[in-house]
């Protein structure tokens, strides 16, 4: 592989990941905070509150993961190697 | 792969993109994921086989396993589509889920290091593109098929729905389902495997797990996931985009 594209390809591919997660962490602290915050107001509503979080979070780690596809690509099955 | 630690003898390689290859026809196929899927099936048909043998109407040992998994899939199909109309669409919903459900958890559960392939290695048979982008495009099709059987040519006034320019969109947006179905459960379901690998590569003993538990967690999240967005991408095109039709919530 062409040094240049291997380091290039590894600094891709952290800030693929690196920056794929700022989104999703901000939305999931967002969520979680009113998920707590809606809990607090209404304990019995626990179980609902809970399910819809859990999907609602599994949702937004999609967004990273499509960051880590990214860079799984670039590392493991790079097309310009 | 990675040259780590080169005296010890390493427990896991970190390997992406290499495959079992077997040719049939003109075709070249990964035959790690049929023979894992194949496993999936197996498991698949023999706990729900023994779970409705014998039917009783007070339910008993197996019996119970097999109503509490139906109410459960029952449920997130009744959860998207409105009225009776979701009992048509539970065999897929639920044929979906479980075998996303039980190919997570082989990749966890399975030794499948006891079983040494000329290359590349056996996992979850979900952690390879093609089996998601295949279950991805089923769905599509799905959801095709039931707005069309229930509202006819009707079903593509969906596509100029609020106003005609919206037509690149939701064409897109059809586009999309099937891509974003097929990234979630590869991305989720391998990089749970690499982050596995890479643990035991690490500290072989102990650590790693407590994340295979989590990951079983995970991995049962993205199956009912799966599950929940082809049932509501179902229930959608069932119910076209709201405007003239009634909506009982």
């Amino acid at each position: 592989m062409d040094p240049l594209v291997a380091s290039a390809s590894v600094i891709a591919a952290g800030l693929a990941v690196g920056l794929g997660t700022l989104g999703p962490g901000l939305g999931q602290g967002n969520a979680a905070a009113s998920a707590v915050e809606g809990l607090a107001r209404q304990p019995e509503a626990e179980d609902k509150i809970r399910g819809t979080l859990l999907l609602s979070l599994a949702f937004m780690e999609t967004l990273t993961i499509y960051g880590l596809v990214v860079a799984l690509v670039l590392l493991f099955v790079n097309p310009f190697a | 792969m990675v040259p780590f630690l080169p005296a010890l003898p390493l427990f896991a390689e970190l390997e992406v993109g290499h495959h079992l290859y077997w040719h049939l026809g003109r075709y070249t196929v990964h035959g790690q994921v049929l023979i894992s899927s194949w496993i999936a099936i197996a498991i698949l048909l023999i706990l729900l086989g023994s779970s409705t043998r014998q039917l009783q109407r007070v339910p008993s040992g197996w019996q119970n396993f097999g109503e509490y998994v139906l109410e459960f899939v029952q449920g997130i199909a009744k959860s998207s589509i409105h009225g009776k109309e979701y009992r048509t669409w539970v065999p897929y919903i639920g044929t979906v889920f479980l075998f996303i459900l039980v190919s997570n958890w082989m990749g966890n559960i399975f030794p499948w290091k006891l079983i040494h392939l000329p290359s590349g290695e056996l996992a979850s048979p979900t952690n390879d593109i093609n089996t998601t982008a295949g279950l991805a495009l089923l769905t599509s099709l799905t959801y095709f098929y039931a707005g069309f059987s229930k509202r006819g040519l009707g079903y593509f006034r969906k596509y100029i729905e609020p106003v005609p320019l919206m037509l690149p969109l939701n064409i897109l947006e059809d586009l999309a389902k099937p891509l974003s179905l097929s990234f979630r459960l590869f991305g989720n379901i391998l990089a749970e495997e690499l982050v596995i690998g890479v643990f035991v590569l690490l500290v072989p003993l102990f650590l790693p797990l407590p994340f295979m538990v989590l990951f079983l967690f995970t991995g049962a999240i993205q199956a009912v996931i799966f599950a929940t967005l082809t049932a509501s991408y179902v229930g959608e095109a069932l119910e076209g985009h709201g405007g003239g039709e009634e909506h009982h919530d």
